[in-house]
């Protein structure tokens, strides 16, 4: 934790109220995002109980699992998710722009400009917590390998159509939510966390009614307060006044509500299987239907109270005006959403289970690439980032005293203009250090060539090295003049693009060789567990 | 602990001909050499680089820092000036060494075609993964293998058709800026270190060990072997009294002045602050490890060592200061510059790594701290720390990081398939606090 968040959260436990630790929104928020909020069933790895899912605060649709245990009911469920989550997709899948794309030419290898089209939005899923990020990768994970009838007539227990599909984009969805700065998947108490600092503990952060009561806590309570309310404060019933956002649920809610409610669900429906003539049938099915009805409203009372936060979250996170580089981050996922669009349409096979070496080795550099750009990024677009920086000696600002011409060595000099700067921070510079700072959004890099007398006086002297034309004298406004406030970085603007690695087919003796011709995932197995 | 049957030259040699026979005669594609610190593993890829050379088979040396290229470069010029050797750099401006243009040998281009031909090529790690070639090397070296990912050597492996694998295991992993969990407990993980990958996949490969330490004095290699390989036990090159420090001025009693005689005569020395929870910068800590220095330079220190018949002035060249974070070592600089001492080495442990020095003073990476992090408990950073000196090493530290460890047991989760690295961090850490506890001067600032 950088120094100036720390004091962030000691103020914070001062004020008794969330301190801001951001001036402008870091990500990007769709105007229609799809909130997702599910909960699943104790003792069971992601067996759903339910969720509330859509894109209108006011209508939410609510999904349910009666008995979480049963697969068909599960499939049903998901069925149903499906139908919600695919049209919201589908929705930005049609409207494309032409955008211009380098690609290497398959015939002659060289890299050449093609014009691809690129959805001009991209649907934006937001779901809670960081818990609520892993159920959407394992629903991915367990949907996407699934056969429907269509695609395998014989295999018993087929999947419902879309399944699979919504499987392979949740896989999606999931995998990219790992990008730092992307914005496809949002959980939003690390948006949230990313814009307040608490004055409690990052983990406490994750529960999102106590992060929400730190943000902001109702009239005439502190956040402390509110947040231990959030967390801890029960009814007559002995059940919590604000429900854990989920996916999982409070073991007090499980055994004295939940419970009950699924076993007298189950015995009526074991009735009704058994059931001999008519009139008893008809009664144990109004019987069936209210015991059902009785854990929609369970699951309800439980999702709706997250349900409604998020969207509260989502409207403090509005109050931010967005930074100046959310944009071109949110093209990336536009990019990203079109090229599984693509892949999809193209009748690619669904994201194998373990990513190969080399895939495995390019998603890491690019999120490395995209962890240096987002820092460098937020830095530049908000003045509270780049105080963190300047604290921590990566960054600093100050005011231009002194530009004295000077010109490079050589048969054709170019301006090497020396620029004095008086300041204040600590940067930590080493000898010949490249420092830099935004010049009309293009990086201008500067060389430190020595402090003017003592280090703590804070008086250095840079030399600009580029981005000032072509011409024997600087273009105008290239170069700061006395008087200018500037603020230079230690860290590179722009993240340089990595080495290429091989294609999969030429993976080296060292990783293992080449993976062979690729052979179709089979699905998973049907086990004894999945038919009860 | 005896040496009598013990001859370290002897044990050292048979190592190095065993590496050199697999390495020029063996018939697997890999060879591997496990380090410890300061046993002679430059000396080892610039003896193989030579002779392979001198066999007439071109290769090429993967270093993972320019810093480490060029020291290659430069140690194989002094061995053979005449021997043509590529320098491969970048296309920043100083992206090598200004020394190596006064090598008549040594030709440097940013261009991989300029250097065709020449019968050793050495070049990052980085580098050469943009290098395009047709005929691939017939041989590598890589040096420093350990702290090279795997997903660098998949950009590189490409380029050789059989290499020799040179480095510290103790020695710090290599880090990725962003999580690489979903990975974990593959033989492929990009984020696990290059030797991982390698063996996972080529167990069969032969694996040496260098056995002895020219670095460390007899008063450090059993603890560091013990602390850091415990099942890989490596021995001093040097008997004790072999080295020896002596001040010319005598102690005046201060803590500083207390810990300094107690390394000199042991060492080791904590110089241990009263407990307290600081910010990492933690401005008396920070102003001990200064005085120290500044104390160690004035007293006029002699270091004997085998290497020569009489003493070496303790200068501040020979000095460095260790850190676990970069804005530490920039208070400890700040912190020198008050003091009026200069040239002495202060940085944090990553990048001291392969470095080597008479006497290091540590800034202890958990004192102060309310928390034991993975990061601060990784071994390798305290291995570096401890493992940088040929005479003596001084640790600063606020008291409480015993109790601190023992609040704080490591929680890192276990994958499944992944090697759980021996020792951890929790119990390198208490090995050498315990042993320093032997060695240590109580002092308030």
């Amino acid at each position: 934790m950088s120094l100036i968040a720390t004091l962030a959260r000691l103020e914070a436990v001062a004020t008794g109220r969330a301190q801001p630790a951001a001036t402008v929104r870091h990500r990007h928020l769709s105007d229609r995002p799809l909130v997702f909020v599910p909960l699943t069933t104790a003792g069971e790895t992601g067996a759903p109980l339910g969720a509330l899912v859509g894109t209108d605060r006011d209508a939410p649709r609510l999904l349910v699992v009666p008995q979480p245990r049963d697969r068909d009911q599960r499939f049903a469920f998901l069925a149903e998710l499906a139908d919600i989550v695919l049209p919201h997709l589908d929705s930005c899948a049609e409207a494309v722009e032409t955008a211009e794309r380098t690609d290497t030419d398959p015939e002659t290898g060289k890299r050449v400009k093609v014009e691809v089209d690129l959805c001009v939005d991209a649907p934006q899923i937001v779901v809670p917590s960081r818990a609520g990020l892993d159920l959407v990768r394992l629903l991915g994970r367990s949907m996407r390998f699934r056969r429907t009838a269509e695609q395998e007539p014989e295999t018993p227990y087929p999947a419902p159509p879309r399944v699979p599909l919504l499987g392979r984009w949740l896989t999606h969805y999931g995998e990219r939510s790992r990008v730092p700065g992307s914005s496809l998947l949002l959980a939003l108490t690390d948006v949230l966390s990313r814009h307040w600092a608490t004055g409690q503990s990052m983990v406490e952060d994750q529960h999102l009614g106590a992060l929400l009561a730190w943000i902001d806590p109702p009239e005439g309570e502190s956040g402390a307060e509110a947040a231990a309310r959030a967390e801890r404060a029960r009814d007559a019933a002995g059940q919590l006044l604000c429900p854990p956002a989920g996916p999982a649920t409070d073991p007090a809610f499980d055994n004295k509500l939940l419970a009950p409610a699924i076993e007298r669900y189950d015995r009526v429906r074991t009735a009704l299987a058994t059931a001999e003539d008519a009139p008893r049938a008809e009664d144990l099915l109004t019987a069936l239907t209210a015991a059902e009805r009785e854990i929609r409203d369970l699951v309800e009372s439980r999702t709706r109270p997250t349900w409604d936060a998020v969207w509260r979250g989502l409207d403090l996170l509005r109050t931010l005006p967005e930074g100046g580089h959310v944009e071109e981050r949110w093209t990336r996922d536009r990019w990203s959403f079109t090229a599984h669009r693509d892949r999809i349409t193209a009748g690619e096979p669904p994201q194998p289970r373990r990513d190969d070496a080399v895939t495995a080795a390019n998603k890491l550099a690019g999120r490395e690439r995209e962890q240096a750009r987002l820092e460098a990024q937020e830095a530049l677009d908000d003045p509270l980032v780049m105080a963190a920086r300047r604290l921590a000696g990566e960054a600093f600002a100050g005011e231009v005293t002194e530009v004295v011409m000077a010109y490079s060595e050589g048969r054709r000099p170019s301006p090497r203009p020396l620029v004095t700067v008086r300041t204040e921070d600590r940067p930590h510079l080493g000898e010949r250090a490249k420092v830099y700072r935004s010049l009309n959004g293009r990086a201008q890099t500067a060389e430190f060539a020595g402090y003017e007398g003592a280090p703590e006086d804070g008086v250095l002297v840079l030399r600009i090295m580029d981005k000032m034309g072509r011409g024997k004298e600087p273009e105008a406004g290239s170069v700061p003049e006395k008087g200018d406030a500037v603020c230079f970085t230690l860290f590179e603007h722009e993240q340089r693009g990595g080495a290429k690695l091989p294609d999969p087919e030429q993976t080296p003796w060292t990783h293992g060789g080449p993976p062979g011709e690729p052979v179709p995932e089979i699905p998973d197995a049907v086990t004894e567990e999945d038919v009860l | 602990m005896t040496t009598v049957d013990f001859d370290p030259g002897a044990a050292a040699t048979r190592a190095t001909d065993a590496i050199l026979a697999d390495t020029l005669h063996g018939t697997e594609r890999g060879v591997v050499v496990d380090s410890p610190p300061g046993a002679g593993k430059s000396t080892l890829v610039v003896r193989a680089a030579l002779e392979l050379a001198g066999a007439g088979r071109p290769l090429m040396v993967v270093a993972q820092t320019n810093a480490q290229v060029d020291d290659l470069v430069l140690r194989l010029a002094e061995k053979d000036p005449d021997l043509p050797v590529g320098r491969l750099h970048s296309s920043d401006t100083d992206a090598y060494d200004k020394a190596l243009d006064a090598l008549p040998g040594v030709r440097t281009s940013a261009r991989a075609g300029d250097l065709g031909g020449l019968p050793v090529v050495l070049s990052t790690a980085a580098k050469w993964a943009h290098v395009k070639v047709d005929e691939p090397w017939r041989h590598a070296i890589v040096d420093e293998a350990y702290q090279m990912r795997s997903d660098s050597l998949l950009a590189v492996a490409g380029l050789f058709e059989r290499a020799l694998f040179v480095g510290d295991p103790g020695q710090l992993d290599p880090f990725s800026t962003v999580g690489g969990d979903q990975w974990a407990g593959l033989s492929y993980d990009p984020s696990a270190s290059a030797v991982t990958t390698l063996l996972a996949h080529n167990p069969g490969l032969p694996q040496h060990r260098l056995p002895v330490s020219w670095r460390l004095p007899a008063s450090a290699a059993p603890l560091v072997s013990a602390a850091f390989y415990p099942y890989t036990p490596f021995r001093s090159g040097t008997g004790h009294g072999e080295r020896r420090l002596a001040f010319a001025v005598p102690s005046d009693g201060s803590g500083p002045d207390r810990v300094i005689d107690e390394a000199a005569e042991s060492g080791w020395g904590l110089l241990e602050l009263p407990a307290r929870h600081t910010p990492r910068t933690d401005p008396e800590a920070v102003r001990a490890v200064a005085a120290v220095v500044r104390r160690l330079l004035d007293r006029g220190g002699a270091a004997f060592s085998e290497r020569a018949e009489t003493p070496a002035p303790l200068t501040a060249d020979r000095v460095a200061v260790g850190t676990a974070h970069r804005d530490q070592a920039a208070a400890v600089r700040a912190a020198l510059a008050e003091l009026g001492v200069v040239g002495v080495t202060v940085d944090t442990a990553n990048r001291l790594q392969g470095r080597e020095y008479d006497v290091t003073v540590v800034l202890h990476p958990l004192s102060g701290r309310p928390d034991a992090t993975a990061f601060h408990l990784e071994t390798g950073r305290l291995c570096v720390l401890a493992s940088r000196h040929r005479h003596a090493c001084i640790v600063v530290c606020r008291a409480g990081v015993s109790c601190l460890l023992d609040e704080y047991p490591s929680t890192e989760p276990v994958q499944l398939g992944t090697l759980v690295k021996f020792p951890d961090g929790w119990e390198a850490n208490h090995a050498v606090l315990a042993h320093l506890a032997e060695h240590r001067v109580p002092y308030q600032p």
